[in-house]
């Protein structure tokens, strides 16, 4: 009989772990087994990890959780391996190679080893081939270690709609033969660009105030800024582009902590604790976009992160730098027809000339049937409408946000605004 | 003090649809309760069993029948078993009452050991 070794005080378990374990040790058995075997790997992983809700509890945490972990998973997958073996129409000769590979991979895989790994497992996820709204389900699912549940919350969808997109992207996977590798130099910008792209939105995903499950919403944010440092480092992927995106979801997620007030309300840019924004994540993103400077390349990232810097040197928000703000939201419409885009815009011309000069901006939007549902537009126009003391002309606009279905913390800042300006 | 045995009674491939996240979580409980009945001098150890139902030896018919079970219909195994220290038996269902075994769904059989 043994005492359970937590007991004696050892401690334990880094935040986190298994869902990061979960995710590397899919991206080193996939290199050995293929993308057309997820499914088998994903299985595998799992139940090296219930492996570990069992014996755990009794037996206490081992010394190295993750050498503990991967070294089941690699014995099961063996297992699998042999039984297949069994099958007539196996090809022997290439399950021995996987074997022998497995077996010899050793328990301690080099760190750079698993980037690599993770790196390939990433550009697998976010082919082009897969399908567009899956490519960010999949991500999480099988880089992040998410699960279904988490995804499905995060997404304010239904896990049958989740677990579908997944086991559709796994078939296009074996359909395609996607291959697990970092691409070659000829199609490197095509994928690279797909795999910023899911980054960005995996990490609008956990950043937008949707009222889903806050952690679940940070976690998603905080592995959107792993997988964008994993590609900003590696030599091969580690562009502009990459320093851009870094640079730009660092600076989002160091205000991460100052977005919501103690009772859980959305907090306007303005109103939040500048002393509470996460300076070594501010750091971070001007290094990376000091690094993203290097080269002719300006992308979407570039501007986005140059505005998100404007506001994260700010001392307080009076002394934001509107006017550079503005800059780069006229080169980001020149390039794209974006009606978000504009609408975004609008806030900075009305903070730099005035509420009025922002309702003209906003004027032309309305026809805009990209916008036709999106309850920025109705609580935007409203805001600028309160600050010139339209006050009944506001709570018409706020209304009709508010008749948009916005999520429920919105709904709840729109409802105090119409308390505010005396509506309701 | 009187010892007894927690028998941690589970339905085998528990656990199957977890995130990783959520193993964790439940790890960390089960590491919690341990470590507070440790330092509260209640907890003399616990170990895991097999993940099967085990065998049940019977004598009849001139010699032995072994069977699996007891437990072989229901699939349901014990999972692994802790020992505590309790004053009596109403302490020890107290003390077991606090353990995540119960929250996550599983049995406990709770058996004193006879040291007289």
């Amino acid at each position: 009989m043994k005492t359970p070794r937590s007991s004696a005080g050892v401690d334990v378990l880094v935040d986190h772990l298994f869902r990061q374990q979960a995710g590397r040790m899919v991206a080193v058995l996939t290199r050995t087994l293929g993308p057309e075997n997820l499914d088998l790997v994903e299985d595998v992983v799992q139940e090296s990890l219930t492996r570990a809700l069992r014996h755990w509890p009794f037996r206490g945490v081992p010394d190295d959780p993750a050498a503990w972990l991967y070294r089941v998973a690699r014995n099961r997958a063996l297992d699998v391996l042999r039984r297949r073996a069994r099958f007539p129409d196996a090809p022997i000769e290439v399950l021995d190679l996987l074997e022998a590979r497995l077996a010899k991979a050793s328990d301690t895989v080099f760190a750079s080893e698993i980037a690599d790994d993770e790196l390939r497992l990433i550009f697998t996820c976010c082919h082009p081939a897969v399908q567009a709204e899956a490519r960010v389900a999949l991500t999480l699912k099988t880089v992040c270690g998410f699960g279904v549940r988490e995804i499905a919350q995060a997404f304010l969808v239904g896990e049958a709609t989740i677990a579908q997109r997944l086991v559709r992207a796994k078939r296009r996977l074996r359909d395609r033969r996607i291959g697990y590798n970092v691409p070659a130099p000829d199609e490197l910008p095509e994928r690279l660009r797909s795999v910023l792209d899911v980054i960005y939105l995996l990490f609008n995903k956990g950043y937008a105030a949707t009222g889903g499950d806050v952690l679940v919403q940070a976690d998603i944010c905080k592995a959107a800024i792993r997988l964008a440092e994993l590609v900003a480092a590696h030599p091969v992927t580690g562009g502009p582009a990459a320093h851009a995106l870094a640079a730009l979801l660092q600076f989002h997620v160091a205000r991460l902590p100052t977005r919501l007030d103690d009772a859980g309300e959305l907090l306007l840019l303005e109103d939040q604790d500048r002393g509470q924004w996460d300076r070594r994540a501010i750091s971070a993103g001007f290094v990376h976009l000091r690094q993203a400077g290097q080269g002719d390349d300006v992308s979407d990232f570039h501007l986005q992160a140059g505005i998100a810097a404007c506001h994260a040197a700010a001392q307080d928000f009076a002394a934001t730098d509107w006017s550079t703000i503005l800059g780069y939201y006229d080169r980001l419409v020149d390039r794209n027809p974006s009606p978000v885009l504009a609408l975004n815009r609008a806030v900075a011309v009305a903070m730099l000339d005035g509420p009025a000069a922002g309702l003209d901006a906003l004027a032309g939007l309305d026809a805009h049937p990209a916008l036709a549902r999106y309850y920025l537009l109705p609580a935007t126009r409203a805001e600028f409408l309160r600050r010139l003391d339209r006050d009944g002309h506001a709570e018409a606009a706020w209304r009709a946000a508010l008749d948009r279905d916005p999520p429920s913390p919105v709904r709840r800042f729109i409802e105090r605004r119409l308390g505010v300006s005396g509506g309701a | 003090m009187p010892k007894f045995m927690l028998l941690l009674h589970e339905r085998a491939g528990e656990g199957s649809d977890l995130s990783p996240e959520e193993i964790q979580g439940i790890i960390q409980k089960y590491r919690d309760w341990s470590q507070q009945m440790g330092e509260a001098g209640r907890l003399v150890g616990g170990d895991k069993l097999t993940d099967d139902t085990g065998k049940v030896l019977r004598p009849g018919g001139g010699g032995v029948s072994v069977t699996d079970g007891p437990y072989a219909e229901t699939k349901e195994v014990i999972g692994g078993y802790f020992q505590i220290e309790a004053s009596d038996y109403a302490e020890a269902v107290e003390i077991s009452k606090t353990c995540p075994h119960l929250a996550f769904g599983g049995n406990i059989e709770i058996r004193q050991v006879d040291e007289v």
